[in-house]
């Protein structure tokens, strides 16, 4: 009797019932998506960060200190100590190796440029534009487009393989060369593909392949430094102790957490003779803008599931309020206050299942619409999300309708019956 | 006696008043669960618009940590014009930190050249947040070491001493300082020693400058008018990651208030709707006692946009209490109130009680009045 009752009530009131079932399905959607995005935002705008470009910076550790003003290095270039072109590769074989975004080897030399009748000595700075390499059979692609994104290109960047370069913006007005043109650069003609523009020092830059400056340098396989952006965690307490006054304990949570110092420290220990320190004007800013971001996405998920439940209880309530008449008839005929409560919870928890699985899938949609086309990535749902959004679109559906069913309950079957009440 | 009395006229007016206010003081549970629906909704509404409207100010003060997004150089190597600093200052009015920096390089004991920078101390902490400084210099002729230089010229914190042309200077080491980049392997110097010794002006001021893209583009014009001799450039690494990452925030947050707002207004439209479908022997009543179709959807519509009105006001005051009180909670900093989200909030409002109720009115119109008081 319980079970047709129920079954009867879904089959005959067919309106009211999909009007309900929409109101529980859009607030488990917005409520659904609303989670996916603000647990997903930390990643994304994690991601989005990287465009402040590298965060640690690898530099030999033998090294003489950097003669550096304003971006140019007025060390001269064969002074100095050198990292292995071949042992950078090693950044891709450590433990943190999914973590890091990119890298860009720097080798800065001087150069002599012969433009039509001026020569001149310039910086030429030799790095990987987007190189592919390969390490365990694993293969990436890198190199300063990846790791200075705001590094903009007017023409074609070079091919890594190649001999061509790019001129910095001043520069090449200076000598008045455009993408195509060519330029002697220490006797050898080399075309240029593009002009730079960066803001930076290198405006009055020749940027070049690595080899080009390894060639000029006279020292195959040479560079000075090296640019790492990594994805990491925002610094806390425990990210700035000192690994080495820590118990084992919590050592191991310290190395195993993203920190942009544990990164540091397990880079340089698989890289011989090198120093790798954070980048702090990078690493320590993000932190504090990421926290903020991840804050407020929370506090506004959490209003979204307010006003998902608000929603779903109004819903509810109004479908039960509709329902006096069923409830007097009922009384009437001699049901239990506590048989008909039943009954309604019943429909209620059905309803709310219903529109759960619904609401779950729309919501996983819109997630995924949401973070296509803000982030041109995925945002997904994590399957764990299911069971606890099903219940607390129950809870919800439950206490939005248990306020109606009470009420309802404590009116006279007479009046109800009359629809006077 | 054709004429209208104007007591009637009045009295008619009367009537549709007290019929809006009985009803909503009889039937007071079902009137304050639609207007607590609709108080709701504005205030989600409020509260997130509001946010929308402040949030990029809020964040644009935590990039600022970044540092500088405007760089002064002087053109081909020489020093700026002695005044460029105070010039600056006076373009910047305010609305941002400039710091001159000059730098030479200095010679040490053993011969080994190492670049010294002369800057203000004082407002180079506030501009460059993120370096990690063990003690900064306060007294004549102590210097900030970088952590590199000061492995170099005072590994054990000893006193140290430099040359430059020739110049001698003994310098105390105040303490060190740890930035991860080119700033370690160099000596800070007050720029006032730092000029007395080297007679070498300020090459460099850096400019934090506030604000939205537009308004540090309008200063970065400003500050090139002010210094006509200098190249003013924007730091391209940080504008561009700003913008970046401050539009995606945005877009995500007016995603989240579109779908939030969404709900909200569901919320309304099916409180709203039911109270309507509720009051229908009232429409019927009213019908069958001659009133015009005019009259009664006027009547509803009336009662509708009240509601909606009302509820609008008070939601927008709890909506700015809420939006207060996430900015006090995520920023630390307060949210000020916007006047310009009310309009919006308050038509909002009115409009969606007026759809939640036409819907039901459609639908009540083409039923019998009879049928409708004989209970069906």
């Amino acid at each position: 009797m319980f079970g047709r009752l129920v079954f009867e009530s879904f089959r005959r009131q067919r309106r009211r019932k999909l009007l309900a079932g929409i109101a529980v399905g859009l607030g488990v959607a917005v409520a659904t998506a609303m989670i996916a995005v603000a647990t997903n935002i930390g990643d994304k705008i994690n991601q989005e960060l990287r465009s402040y470009g590298a965060n640690l910076l690898i530099t030999p550790q033998a090294d003489t200190l950097d003669v550096e003003i304003g971006g140019v290095d007025l060390k001269p270039p064969s002074d100095g100590a050198f990292l292995k072109e071949a042992d950078v590769l090693r950044i891709k074989g450590t433990f943190w190796k999914n973590n890091i975004v990119g890298f860009a080897p720097m080798l800065p030399v001087r150069a002599n440029l012969q433009a039509d009748a001026q020569s001149e000595s310039v910086e030429l700075v030799g790095t990987y534009f987007a190189k592919q390499l390969a390490y365990d059979n694993e293969s990436f692609i890198t190199g300063v487009r990846t790791t200075n994104p705001w590094w903009k290109v007017n023409g074609a960047w070079p091919s890594d393989d190649s001999s061509d370069v790019l001129l910095g913006q001043t520069l090449a007005e200076k000598l008045g060369r455009k993408p195509g043109d060519s330029i002697e650069i220490n006797g050898q003609a080399r075309r240029v593909t593009g002009i730079l523009t960066t803001g930076g020092a290198e405006d009055g830059q020749v940027v070049a392949p690595l080899h080009v400056a390894q060639e000029i340098l006279g020292s195959p396989g040479a560079v000075r430094r090296v640019y790492v952006s990594a994805l990491t965690k925002p610094e806390d307490a425990l990210a700035l102790r000192d690994p080495k006054t820590m118990s084992p304990a919590m050592l191991e949570r310290w190395s195993c957490s993203p920190y942009v110092q544990s990164i540091a420290y397990v880079l340089q220990q698989s890289l011989p003779h090198a120093r790798v320190e954070p980048i702090r004007q990078v690493a320590s800013t993000e932190g504090t803008v990421l926290e903020r971001i991840k804050g407020l996405m929370l506090l506004i998920t959490l209003a979204a599931l307010l006003a998902s439940a608000l929603a779903v209880s109004a819903a509810m309530a109004t479908a039960i309020f509709e329902r006096r008449n069923e409830i007097g008839l009922m009384k009437a005929l001699g049901a239990a206050n506590i048989t008909v409560a039943s009954v309604f919870f019943a429909e209620a928890v059905l309803l709310a299942m219903m529109g759960g699985i619904v609401g779950f899938f729309g919501g996983g949609l819109l997630a995924r619409e949401i973070g296509r086309s803000i982030f041109n990535s995925q945002i997904s749902v994590e399957p764990v999300l299911f069971p606890v959004i099903l219940g607390i679109a129950t809870l919800v559906t439950f206490a939005g309708s248990a306020v109606a069913i009470l009420r309802a309950m404590r009116f006279d079957p007479v009046y109800a019956l009359k629809a006077d009440a | 006696m054709s004429t209208t009395p104007p007591t009637r006229r009045s009295g008619k007016h009367g009537m549709f008043l007290r019929m809006l206010l009985r009803a909503s003081l009889v039937r007071r549970g079902r009137a304050l669960s639609a207007l607590l629906a609709v108080v709701v909704a504005a205030a989600v509404a409020t509260a997130m618009l509001n946010l929308y409207v402040d949030v990029q100010a809020k964040l644009r003060t935590e990039f600022r940590k970044y540092g500088a997004n405007i760089v002064v150089v002087a053109k081909h190597g020489q020093p700026l014009p002695a005044d460029a600093l105070p010039r600056v200052q006076t373009a910047l009015a305010g609305r941002g930190i400039a710091v001159p920096f000059a730098y030479v390089v200095a010679s040490t004991n053993d011969g080994s050249p190492i670049v010294v920078a002369g800057t203000d101390m004082q407002t180079v902490r506030r501009l460059d947040s993120w370096w990690a400084v063990s003690a900064w210099p306060n007294a004549a002729g102590e210097a900030l070491l970088g952590s590199r230089a000061a492995a170099a010229v005072s590994p054990q914190g000893q006193p140290f001493d430099l040359s430059f042309q020739g110049q001698p200077i003994h310098l105390k080491a105040a303490g060190t300082l740890i930035t991860g980049a080119a700033e370690d392997s160099r000596v800070y110097l007050p720029l006032q020693d730092f000029t007395a010794w080297t007679g070498v002006q300020p090459s460099t001021i850096e400019i934090a400058a506030n604000g939205s893209a537009a308004q540090v583009t309008a200063i970065l014009q400003q500050v090139t008018a002010a210094v006509p001799g200098a190249e003013v450039r924007p730091v391209r690494q940080i504008m561009e990651a700003e913008g970046r990452v401050l539009g995606k925030t945005r877009s995500t947050l007016l995603a989240a208030a579109a779908l939030i707002i969404l709900t909200a207004a569901l919320c309304v439209l099916a409180t709203l709707t039911a109270w309507v479908l509720d009051r229908r022997r009232d429409f019927a009543i009213m019908k069958a006692l001659g009133a015009s179709e005019r009259l009664i959807s006027g009547f509803f519509a009336v009662e509708a946009a009240s509601i909606g009105a009302l509820g609008a006001l008070l939601g927008y005051g709890i909506g700015l209490g809420a939006a207060a009180w996430i900015g006090r909670a995520n920023f630390q900093a307060s949210i000020s109130p916007r006047l310009s989200v009310l309009p919006s909030v308050f038509l909002g409002s009115i409009m969606v009680a007026l759809l939640s109720a036409a819907l039901p009115m459609a639908l009540l119109r083409r039923v019998q009045p009879a049928t409708i008081l004989r209970g069906e």
